[in-house]
């Protein structure tokens, strides 16, 4: 899932700052599930800046508040299209992505991002949001024991531990995990350490033309796994 | 032909000793050069430290072309953080132009211990990618495969942990550095003899040198800093202890000590072909730890 954090309340106040009728629109998927812009936030937030307003004495928004099930969606952005008529920004609580599509579909509008996105991860408890990939379009968790060097190695070097590592943890954080350790023992319990031993050459990071697209088969006639250019 | 002086040195039978200059950090370059007097003459080589722990200073390639200006021999660092791939080949195509042949290749600290905590860490290749990047520009290649108009030589190095505390993973890199072309290796620095020894017998087994990395500390105080703050270094509790000895101003002698002890015994023992020796900021007191290990000479 895709995690995200929510701005903090000056500078969203900011952004705002210049708009009278604001709808504050939240999203039913991952950042639902990392509590950053789903509903809950949502209504939330609405307080927190109707409260704001009111101390600082100044603000007149017209504030209004709604969630899609998910933004990133043309389809479900078409639910959208009675509620931004009278409105003159939308503060989304989505990910960049549901910025984007929203800012896409209703060009007359200015979107604002009301969560900064951070990672693709998986809750490690609650409450604590570990990363765990960086798309980086050439996936190796089959040679590395499932655990992805690119996201879990602060240097994302592909092989083996660099000289910092010290107790199991990685030289840029006590906190953190060397990923290279890890990988080397999960490796050793597959017996699968020859994967270890071989050279990696550097990334093909031509596998990243920006912005990256995939055209699915059936629409091309020939999907065959790779990013169109 | 030797590629370099040093590269004629390491497979001689000479026990050799190489020490390495942090560069200014600044413009000032002064006391760097003096460092440089001071120790070209009395070591095999001179490392210049590439930014080292992520700390922006004057280019390792600037100080190597001095130590040439000044006579000595220069060991390039070369590290991927900061450089993609196209960046690094330019580097060592210039290094070799000027004459710098022997380059130290390291994948570099992380940036998060470093003074520009919110830079891009690069990262494009890794230490073993290095090795194999300089030697595919010897075979007359660059790294995409396109014909050089004349290609380069080099006498490479890298680092090794003999002292990890998780030492497999370690060795299975070091095997790997081997294989893509590493010569000589400069370790970390070595505190444990035993350690020390277990690693050697493994090297052993490789038509490569090893230079004991040898740190000389100031006080306990930089020993507990050290651990805590600087990559790949373990002082231990005894070494801690012993320097805590040491009467008020007296603890870089102690350290001056400690340092020349190690070196004699790795030497008397032959159980390395040779040290390198780390100091850490106070490069002036160099040549009193090679007096105090026995190996101070004119080894120009
Ligand atoms: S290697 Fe890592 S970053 Fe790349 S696709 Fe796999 S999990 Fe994601
Ligand atoms: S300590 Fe481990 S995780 Fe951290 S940079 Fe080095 S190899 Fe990567």
């Amino acid at each position: 899932m895709i995690v995200a954090e929510q701005k903090k309340l000056d500078e969203i106040l900011r952004m705002v700052a210049p708009y009278e009728r604001v709808l504050i629109l939240g999203c039913g998927t991952c950042v639902t599930v990392c509590g950053a812009g789903g509903e809950h936030e949502v209504s939330y937030l609405h307080n927190a800046l109707k409260v704001a307003q009111r101390k600082s004495g100044n603000g007149t928004h017209a504030l209004s508040e709604y969630t899609l099930k998910r933004q990133c969606d043309p389809e479900f952005l078409d639910m959208l299209a009675g509620r931004v008529e009278d409105v003159d920004a939308v503060l989304s609580l989505a990910c960049g992505i549901g910025v984007q599509a929203v800012s896409e579909r209703f060009r007359q509008l200015p979107v604002l991002p009301g969560v900064n996105t951070s990672f693709m991860g998986m809750p490690k408890e609650w409450g604590i949001w570990d990363e765990r990939c960086a798309a980086c379009g050439d996936c190796r968790l089959a040679e590395t024991g499932g655990i992805c060097p690119i996201t879990r190695c602060t240097k994302g070097i592909l092989n083996g531990p660099c000289a910092g590592t010290k107790s199991g943890k990685c030289e840029a954080s006590r906190e953190m995990d060397c990923a290279w350790v890890q990988i080397y023992q999960r490796l050793e319990g597959l017996r699968q350490l020859d994967s270890m031993r071989r050279y990696y050459p550097p990334r093909n990071f031509r596998v990243i033309p920006r912005p990256r697209r995939i055209v699915a088969k059936s629409t091309a006639g020939g999907n065959d796994g790779q990013v169109a250019a | 032909m030797a590629k370099s002086l040093l590269e004629e040195k390491l497979y001689s039978q000479e026990f050799l000793v190489t020490t390495e200059i942090g560069p200014a950090k600044g413009a000032d370059i002064s006391e760097m050069v003096h460092h440089i007097d001071l120790l070209k003459d009395r070591v095999d080589a001179i490392n210049i430290t590439d930014h080292q722990s992520s700390v922006m200073r004057f280019p390792s390639i600037g100080g190597c072309l001095l130590v040439k200006e000044r006579g000595g021999e220069p060991i390039l660092q070369v590290t991927c953080r900061d450089r993609n791939r196209l960046a690094l080949q330019a580097d060592l195509l210039f290094a070799h132009s000027r004459g710098v042949h022997n380059v130290l290749c390291l994948t570099g600290d992380s940036i998060d211990v470093g003074d520009h905590k919110e830079a891009k860490p690069v990262f494009d290749m890794d230490s073993v990618q290095l090795l194999r990047l300089a030697r595919t520009l010897e075979s007359g290649t660059d790294f995409a495969g396109n014909q050089l108009k004349g290609s380069p030589q080099f006498c490479l190095g890298s680092t090794v942990h003999p002292e990890a505390d998780f030492i497999e993973p370690q060795l299975l890199k070091f095997d790997k550095k081997v294989a893509a072309g590493a010569q000589f290796f400069q370790t970390q620095g070595v505190f444990d003899l035993p350690a020390l020894r277990r690693f050697m017998q493994y090297a052993s087994q490789f038509n490569v040198k090893i230079l004991a990395g040898i740190i000389v500390m100031a006080s306990a105080r930089m020993a507990k800093y050290m651990n805590e703050n600087v990559p790949g270094i373990t002082v231990p509790q005894a070494v801690i202890d012993e320097l805590a000895t040491a009467e008020k101003g007296k603890g870089l002698q102690k350290g001056v000590e400690v340092a020349a002890r190690m070196m004699k015994t790795i030497r008397e023992e032959g159980l390395c072909h040779g040290v390198h020796v780390m100091a850490v900021g106070n490069e002036r007191v160099v040549p009193d730890i090679l007096e105090a290990a026995g190996l101070a000479c004119v080894r120009a």
